[in-house]
This record gives C-alpha cells, sequence and structure tokens, in this order.
C-alpha cells in the first residue's frame, strides 16, 4: 500500500449544517486505480463527503488532496457526475450540449467550444450508448438515458478520478449494468472511481473497493476483506444480513 | 411620425431588449421574484443617488442605485441560510424595509427634491424625449437613450462573452463549481446586471413594470422552444413587438405608455400560454384526450386478441364487455375501422391482418417498454409520442 499513490487523501475532515456535523473526524485514503463505493444509510452524508472533496461544500476542519495537492489545484483531474435529480430536466437544451458541458473545465473561462470539444463529446456519447439520441431535448429522455447522458458528459471532462453521486438511482437493469461496465472499463484504464452506492447486494459483484460511512468513517478497504456483517452492522445499527459470500 | 414619437419607441425598445436577456437566466433559474424585490429595493438607492448628484440618469445614480439591488439579494440569501425561514419569506422580508425606507426619505425631502413615488414606480416614457443629452450646444437626443444604450451594449457583451458560463451555471451549479467555473461569480454577475438595468429602466418605464419587460418575454419564449439561444431570441423579440405596439396602443387608447406595454406583454402570454403547439394548455388537453382514446383503442384491439369466441366480440356487447360508455365505444370502434386495423362481420368484430401485427407490437412495447419498438407508429399515434 505505501508504494502505491494516493488518488485521494482526506485527513481530520469535518463538515457541519448549521453548527450540526454531517461528517465527524473523517481520515480516508484512496489509492490510485480502485473502484469504490460509498455506503451507509441515509444521511451518513455520503453525499456530502463528496460534495467536500470537491471543493462544493466548504469543511469546517481538516484537509483533502487529490494526488497530493489540494482540490483547487487538480480539478482537470476530476470528474463529477451529480444525483440526476439535482437539475432540472426541462432546461431548454440538447443531450449533446449538456454532454459538452464536461469539456468547458479544461476550456477555462470565455473560450467557446469548437469542433475539438464536439468530437469528444460525441465520443463520449457514442461510449454510453446515447448517439442516437444527440439532438433530442433532454426533457425528453428516459430517467436511464438523463443518467447516460451524465455520464457521458463525465467521460468529456476526460479525467483521473470519477466521482459519481448514486449513478444507479432510477435506472433499469439494463443501464444499470451498462453503466457499471464502462465504471469497470475505466478503471481498467487505470483510473480511479468513486460512487455513492445504495445496493448492498451489488458491492461485491461491482466494486473492488468499499468505505463504510455513518457521519463518522467505519471502515475502508478491499472489498473482499471487509465487507462483512461486522462492518455492517457498525454502519446500519441493525444486524444486517448480507449474503455476502454466497 | 414625429421626431419624438420615434424617440419614444426606439427607448422602449432597448429597454425591452435590455431586460429580457437576464430575464431569461432569472426565469431559468426560477429567480423570477429577485427581480421584484430588486425593483423594489432600488428606491433608496434612487434617492440617495438623486441626492449626490442632482440628476436621474447619472452613471453614479445608476450604480448607487444598483448596489442596493444586489444589497437586497445578499440580504435575502443571508436570512435564507439560517434556515429559519424559506426564500420566498426572505424576499418579502427584505424589500418592504428598504422601499419604505425608500418612502420616507423621498416624504421628508419632498419639499427640495424634483422627485416624487409614483415617477419612480411607474415611470413617464412620453417624458423621456424631453431630457437631453447636450454636448456643447449640440443636441445628442435624449439622455435615457444614452443610458440605455450603454447598459444594454454592457449586457450583450457580458452575454456573448459568459453565454457558456451562464449556461452551465444555471443548468448545473455543482457541476459548474467543479469544473472552476463559478457558479457564486456568475449569480452576483447577473444580479449586479439585472439591478443595473432594473435602475436604468425605471426612469423610462417604471421600477415596477421593469418587471413586466424582464419575466413575462422570458416566460412566453420557455413556453415555445427548448433551446436556449432561441429562447433569447425570443424574448428579446416579444419584449420589443410589445414595446413597439403598446406604444400605439397607448396612443391609440390614450393611456400609460408603460402600462400598454406591460398588458401587451400580458396578452400575448396569455395567447402563447393557450396556443403554444407544444406546451400550450389546448394542445396538452387535446394531446390528452388523443391519448385516453388510444388507450382505449389498444385495451380494444388486446380483448379481441385474447376472445376467439363470436360472444365476445359481437358489436352490442362490447361496452358490457369493457365497460365503457356507448359513445366512447362507438369512438374506440370508429378510429380501428378508419385505420383499417378491425373489420365488421353480421356484426362480429375481428382483427385485420394489420390489427393483429398492431396489436403485437403493442404488446410488445407494453412488456419491454422499448421505444425503438414503437418509432414507425408514432407517425400515426399520439401515444407513442408521449
Amino acid at each position: 500500500m505505501d508504494t502505491q499513490k494516493l488518488a485521494v487523501q482526506i485527513d481530520d475532515l469535518t463538515v457541519a449544517y448549521n453548527y450540526k456535523p454531517v461528517l465527524w473526524d473523517i481520515d480516508l485514503s484512496v489509492p490510485e486505480g480502485v473502484l469504490m463505493a460509498i455506503v451507509g444509510p441515509n444521511g451518513a452524508g455520503k453525499s456530502t463527503l463528496i460534495k467536500t472533496i470537491l471543493g462544493i461544500i466548504k469543511p469546517i476542519a481538516g484537509t483533502v488532496s487529490i494526488y497530493g495537492k489540494p482540490y483547487s489545484k487538480q480539478r482537470k483531474l476530476v470528474a463529477y457526475v451529480p444525483q440526476k435529480g439535482s437539475v432540472d430536466w426541462d432546461f431548454p437544451t440538447t443531450a449533446l450540449d449538456v454532454v459538452m458541458m464536461g469539456t468547458y473545465g479544461k476550456l477555462g473561462w470565455i473560450k467557446r467550444t469548437g469542433q475539438k470539444e464536439k468530437k469528444i463529446a460525441l465520443e463520449s456519447m457514442e461510449k454510453v450508448g446515447m448517439l442516437t439520441y444527440k439532438n433530442r431535448q433532454i426533457s425528453q429522455l428516459s430517467g436511464g438515458q438523463q443518467q447516460r447522458v451524465f455520464l457521458a458528459r463525465a467521460l468529456a471532462q476526460d479525467a483521473s478520478i470519477y466521482f459519481m453521486d448514486e449513478p444507479f438511482q432510477g435506472v433499469d437493469a439494463t443501464t444499470e449494468i451498462a453503466i457499471i461496465n464502462i465504471l469497470k472499463e475505466l478503471r481498467k484504464a487505470g483510473k480511479t472511481v468513486i460512487v455513492v452506492h445504495h445496493d448492498l447486494q451489488t458491492v461485491p459483484e461491482y466494486f473492488d473497493w468499499v468505505t463504510f460511512l455513518n457521519v463518522k468513517k467505519i471502515a475502508t478497504g478491499p472489498v473482499k476483506d471487509i465487507f462483512n456483517d461486522d462492518n455492517l452492522t457498525k454502519t446500519y445499527g441493525i444486524n444486517y444480513k448480507v449474503a455476502v459470500n454466497k | 411620425m414625429s421626431s419624438p414619437q420615434i424617440e419614444i419607441q426606439l427607448i422602449a425598445a432597448i429597454v425591452a431588449m435590455a431586460c429580457a436577456i437576464p430575464g431569461v437566466f432569472l426565469v431559468l433559474r426560477k429567480m423570477a421574484l429577485i427581480s421584484d424585490a430588486i425593483s423594489h429595493s432600488i428606491l433608496p438607492g434612487i434617492v440617495i443617488g438623486f441626492f449626490v448628484t442632482q440628476d436621474l440618469n447619472s452613471p453614479l445614480l445608476i450604480l448607487l442605485a444598483a448596489l442596493t439591488g444586489v444589497i437586497t439579494v445578499v440580504m435575502v440569501e443571508f436570512i435564507q441560510k439560517t434556515g429559519l425561514v424559506k426564500e420566498d419569506t426572505a424576499i418579502g422580508l427584505v424589500f418592504p424595509v428598504l422601499f419604505s425606507i425608500g418612502v420616507i426619505l423621498i416624504a421628508k425631502n419632498a419639499n427640495d427634491v424634483h422627485l416624487d413615488v409614483d415617477a419612480v414606480l411607474l415611470g413617464e416614457l412620453a417624458f423621456a424625449p424631453f431630457d437631453r443629452l447636450l454636448v456643447g450646444v449640440a443636441d445628442w437626443g435624449p439622455k435615457s437613450l444614452w443610458v440605455m444604450g450603454s447598459i444594454l451594449f454592457i449586457t450583450i457583451s457580458l452575454l456573448i462573452l459568459f453565454y457558456k458560463e451562464l449556461k452551465v451555471t444555471t443548468f448545473d451549479a455543482g457541476l459548474s463549481s467543479v469544473l472552476g467555473i463559478s457558479p457564486l461569480v456568475m449569480h452576483y454577475g447577473l444580479m449586479s446586471v439585472s439591478s443595473v438595468t432594473v435602475v436604468g429602466a425605471f426612469d423610462a418605464v417604471g421600477a415596477i413594470l421593469v418587471v413586466a419587460l424582464m419575466i413575462a418575454p422570458a416566460a412566453t419564449a420557455y413556453l415555445l422552444t427548448e433551446d436556449l439561444k432561441k429562447m433569447i431570441w425570443l424574448s428579446v423579440s416579444f419584449g420589443v413587438f410589445s414595446a413597439i405596439s403598446g406604444y400605439w396602443a397607448a396612443n391609440f387608447l390614450d393611456a400609460s405608455i408603460s402600462g400598454s406595454i406591460a398588458t401587451t406583454l400580458g396578452v400575448i402570454f396569455l395567447a402563447t400560454y393557450l396556443f403554444a403547439p407544444k406546451k400550450g394548455l389546448i394542445s396538452v388537453l387535446y394531446r390528452q384526450k388523443q391519448q385516453r382514446i388510444e388507450v382505449s383503442l389498444i385495451t380494444f384491439l388486446l380483448h379481441l386478441n385474447r376472445h376467439e369466441e363470436e360472444s365476445e366480440r359481437h358489436i352490442n356487447h362490447l361496452q358490457e364487455h369493457i365497460n365503457w360508455q356507448a359513445v366512447r365505444a362507438r369512438t374506440v370502434l370508429d378510429l380501428a375501422e378508419k385505420n383499417n386495423l378491425v373489420e365488421i362481420e353480421n356484426n362480429v368484430v375481428s382483427l385485420t391482418e394489420k390489427g393483429l401485427a398492431f396489436t403485437e407490437k403493442s404488446l410488445e412495447y407494453i412488456i419491454s417498454n422499448k421505444d425503438e419498438k414503437i418509432e414507425p407508429m408514432k407517425e400515426d399515434f399520439f401515444l407513442f409520442r408521449g
């Protein structure tokens, strides 16, 4: 472990809303190249953790570093898929245009998108199987298609670390499999993928790394070592039986 | 047309354009109410600015008053962040306080100051041509034309420069922040531009009617297009059209110009709300009716498909079997016949080959819920376009 590079390192992180801590003294190291699930009950601070790593929420204490440097210096290494419900899908624009937004970060302020950005966006759409819908209004897309558009947008960011907030929420089984296959490909290409995840049943099948979170960090490590009844019980507070070894 | 007439229309059109552009983003950000708040709370800024500059068109006055607008937004957000009250309540708390400070300032100094509440609230476009910009002895036209022209120029320049940033921060603030495009900077930028526009426009159309020019064109355009650039163009066009036709309506009715402009905006919105091709009320109701009929049609065809026995398919029994009212049964039967989906022989209904194929396709769609199964059917049936 010591020789492996750390994609994300968090020290003594505390985040509070109106002085009520939602994340309490978190220490967390995520090695490069893992596909990691963050699991925990509702209100455990899973989304907050991602948003704090990405600088969207300011912590009251602690530090976060991405490949050893603060986030503000490493923006271009990071892609983000917010929860699907966090945006207004009636916004007047097309699927392609939303995917193009992924290229804005590397482009910087004021500069306009050109052929190069369009090409990146189209390639990303093809990877998620959404090329045929490129000119579709986003309000006309199904929930699964909207999620794929968000995923394509993250691919267009062309990052080293991908953060995803519940990418499987409200999508059908086909889309879920399509998404997880893309995430596994990203890992194969050496990328680090960090996913807020709800479905405990699929953790061993989808992920190789897991973090248990419930306001405090309960455990983090390889799925095969730490995804067990003991940690599930500590995290969810009840005797949580998941057939891990079946 | 006399030259003051042309000047009035020109000012109205420019005010309308300058308002419509920030209006689009206010509507998309669901912040229409904040423009109302700004329009009221700039009053103390205008009064204080007027004490200092003695000139309603002075750039210093505009900046001072616009600052009050931005302060309003900051105060609203501060109160909201305490978590004790919601945004609408916070807005309702802040702007009346600022507005009433303005009213008191005017009342206390009414004797010395040529400024009254009515003028600020309602404006008077008809007087705009009287206040000229004189350079030496040369007459450069009405001052408000220059003021609003400059504001419009700045607004358009900012829009062109920051279009991409405005779009992404409006659609997805979380992503923007991750990309390094600060949503906060764009938010206060938009608030500043809106405040400056409201202040610049109050003299011509009044602080209250500015709200109509900001919100109504954008809301109308929103019903007509699903493309942001088109939405901006349409908003600007509606604004200008209402400004010009409102002016002539006022002329004809011998009424307030700004009142007529706002009324025109309202009428255009209402017409669009009713008749817009996709999102309009009538079109939505029609589509719902069609969908109801088509759902009934498929239910009917599935029934025919499932039942071989003639008794189930007798024309007089359909009604009781599928539990419909007579009118509905007739409509559905006619629709099926018209599309050659069924044939009637000795009062017994049976599926045609086309009907059978259609039913199977529908079934496949219902089971798989896959869009591509029904692509060819979308042409003929509303149901599948939804």
